[in-house]
């Protein structure tokens, strides 16, 4: 991916005051299609960012903690083990970028055995232009608690060059469960480098679900997963590229634990000029672990680009890994069983490229779900 | 009524179809026999009108329409139906949500009346919603194709070797739906439907009770008939010394 010219973003912003927040409430529908509910209901908590300024930072349930990492490292020195733990501020520029100018992020924090009733919502919004946000987020599940968060990230219409760096630390805890949930809607001109590293303690689980069905002008990100004895992590990633969208994609996870368990499945359709590269790497080190990986990617134009990279890396004789990758144009022979089925090719190429982006994503909400499958409806309608 | 006339069609500039002609009266079922490889099936999606099988000579009419140049869509829409012999799998795409692109729904939702045709064939709601053919058994890859036939309320229904790897009791459920379907419980006079059936087991004839049987060799009909008689002709002296004893 080319290098990104940091310095031609500004680090000023505009203060936002809460009472902003309002406005929204207007063209709700922009935000509920990235799972944002701005009325903040069936919601165990929010957390809404414009620009560099904290628009909300409420907990709906108790025992979940919802603030900025700002506040957050004031309040507690504890919070210092944490930070820059996952990720190196050292990884690359961006990390360091974020490390030197960091603007807010948020702290999610569910004490030990607490079970979010509802997900928490967190929304990372950029409203003016040439502006970059660098946040610096940390999620900490403790202890058997479980929680499903829902993150969108976003540009508002009419914003033609911005920069988002997130570096986002996960942490869970023995026996806890967090579903993580990423909708990216950017635009044509947005340049995103997001950083994450999760850590999933013994009986942990970690599900990541990723969805951008929009175009972006440059995003590159790889998490990384460090499973310890029986931890589970899923990641599964639905990209809908078009224009001249470049993404470079990937998800790993270093099983070290022994027992513990990885897959990674994505679903990549390139179209127009876009180009994709989708990586996912499992490396087996602990006893008796196990990983499946799954890359699919279509075709939907001749001058689309989508490279997958799938890898395993086995460190030990019982790790058990496998993967599948097919990138390819929609078979004639799909087309033609759906027009014997009576449908016309167009019709048919539609449910072909609707059912590739059909991965189940559990425990989301059912607007979020209906957005998500409008957009798939949408995508496959334009073919 | 089905009128094929003096077929000819080539498969990647190859000929497998000579000169082929076939009448299906209304209310008929033929069936089709003949060694692999002999040009059944593409008979068949000649019919369907599969953009590979390109039609060098003849025509196809249907219901008294020229049906030779119609996209296959479209010969679907006047009452076509197939059931295929190994059809793919579309991942993310579930039977429940073929059923119902079949009955003409546009919903992905499993309806009542998509239950019940499924129940008819002993196929359960949790079937319904894998994807179509995925992992699917021989047996059950039929049954889905059959019950999708049936939704599809087709005038003409081709089947392309309905029996192959069934067991036993599959094979009397699959019998009894295609002779359902073709209406072969009504009085010749009142039956509707038309079928053609690729079979190379005589045991699915116990069920349909064929009109008319053709036996296919290189692309060409060498020799038509009644079924019986065909079949034992075949076990008896092979496809060429059938065709031989036709041509006599």
């Amino acid at each position: 991916m080319p290098k990104i010219d940091l310095e031609k973003y500004s680090m000023k912003s505009e203060e936002h005051e809460p009472s902003e927040l309002s406005q929204f409430k207007e063209n709700r529908d922009d935000l509920s299609e990235i799972g944002y509910e701005i009325d903040e209901k069936e919601r165990s908590g929010s957390y809404f960012q414009l620009d560099h300024s904290v628009l909300s930072s409420t907990s709906g349930q108790e025992g979940i903690e919802i603030s900025t990492t700002t506040d957050a490292l004031k309040k507690y020195d504890w919070l210092r083990d944490y930070w820059w733990n996952a990720v190196s501020p050292d990884k690359d520029r961006y990390t360091k970028q974020v490390d030197l100018r960091q603007t807010q992020g948020y702290f999610i924090h569910l004490l030990p055995g607490v079970k979010a009733e509802f997900p928490v919502q967190s929304c990372l919004l950029i409203s003016q232009e040439n502006i970059a946000q660098n946040v610096h987020n940390i999620i900490i599940a403790e202890e058997g608690s479980e929680v499903h968060i829902i993150t969108g990230c976003s540009a508002s219409h009419g914003v033609n060059s911005a920069l988002h760096l997130g570096v986002s630390e996960i942490y869970v805890k023995k026996n806890a469960k967090l579903t993580f949930t990423m909708i990216h809607l950017w635009g044509p001109e947005i340049v995103v480098r997001p950083r994450t590293g999760i850590f999933i303690e013994e009986n942990g689980t970690f599900t990541s679900n990723y969805v951008c069905m929009n175009p972006v002008k440059d995003l590159q990100m790889s998490p990384t997963a460090y499973c310890d004895k029986n931890a589970r992590a899923t990641f599964q990633t639905i990209i809908y590229a078009s224009k001249d969208s470049k993404m470079d994609l990937g998800s790993n996870v270093f099983l070290k634990g022994d027992g513990s368990r990885a897959e990674i499945i994505s679903r990549v359709i390139a179209r127009d000029n876009s180009e994709v590269i989708s990586r996912g790497d499992i490396i087996g080190k602990g006893h008796d672990v196990r990983g499946h990986l799954e890359c699919r990617g279509l075709m939907l134009s001749n001058h689309a680009k989508i490279h997958a990279i799938p890898e395993l890396e086995a460190e030990t004789a019982e790790a058990d890994l496998s993967h599948e990758a097919a990138v390819g144009r929609i078979s004639e022979e799909e087309i033609e069983y759906l027009t014997s089925r009576g449908l016309d090719e167009e019709e048919a190429a539609s449910v072909i490229v609707r059912g590739f982006l059909n991965v189940d994503i559990e425990g989301l909400p059912k607007e979020l779900n209906g957005e998500i499958k409008k957009k798939i409806e949408m995508s496959a309608a334009v073919m | 009524m089905l009128e094929i006339r003096g077929l000819t069609v080539d498969v990647a500039g190859r000929r497998v179809l000579n000169d082929v002609n076939m009448i299906i009266q209304e209310g008929e079922a033929h069936v089709l026999l003949g060694p692999n490889g002999s040009g059944k099936t593409t008979l068949l999606l000649s019919i369907l009108g599969f953009p590979r099988y390109e039609v060098k000579e003849g025509e196809i009419i249907f219901k008294g329409e020229d049906i030779t140049d119609l996209h296959t869509s479209e010969r679907v829409k006047r009452g076509i139906g197939i059931s295929f012999q190994n059809p793919p799998v579309i991942k993310g795409v579930n039977l429940g949500s073929m059923v119902n692109i079949c009955m003409g729904e546009k919903t992905d939702e499993i309806t009542e009346k998509t239950l019940e045709l499924a129940g008819k064939m002993n196929l359960s709601e949790e079937f319904l919603k894998r994807d179509v053919n995925f992992g699917f058994s021989g047996g059950e890859v039929k049954r889905s194709e059959i019950l999708q036939l049936i939704a599809q309320h087709s005038d003409f229904a081709m089947l392309d070797e309905p029996d192959s790897g069934v067991d036993i009791e599959n094979m009397e459920l699959i019998g009894k739906m295609i002779g359902e379907l073709l209406q072969r419980d009504y009085l010749p006079s009142k039956r509707k439907r038309m079928g053609l059936i690729i079979t190379h087991l005589a045991t699915i004839l116990d069920y349909i009770h064929a009109d008319r049987a053709h036996v296919m060799l290189n692309g060409r009909i060498v020799c038509s008939g009644v079924p019986e008689e065909l079949l034992s002709g075949i076990k008896k002296n092979g496809y060429e010394g059938c065709m031989r004893l036709c041509q006599k």
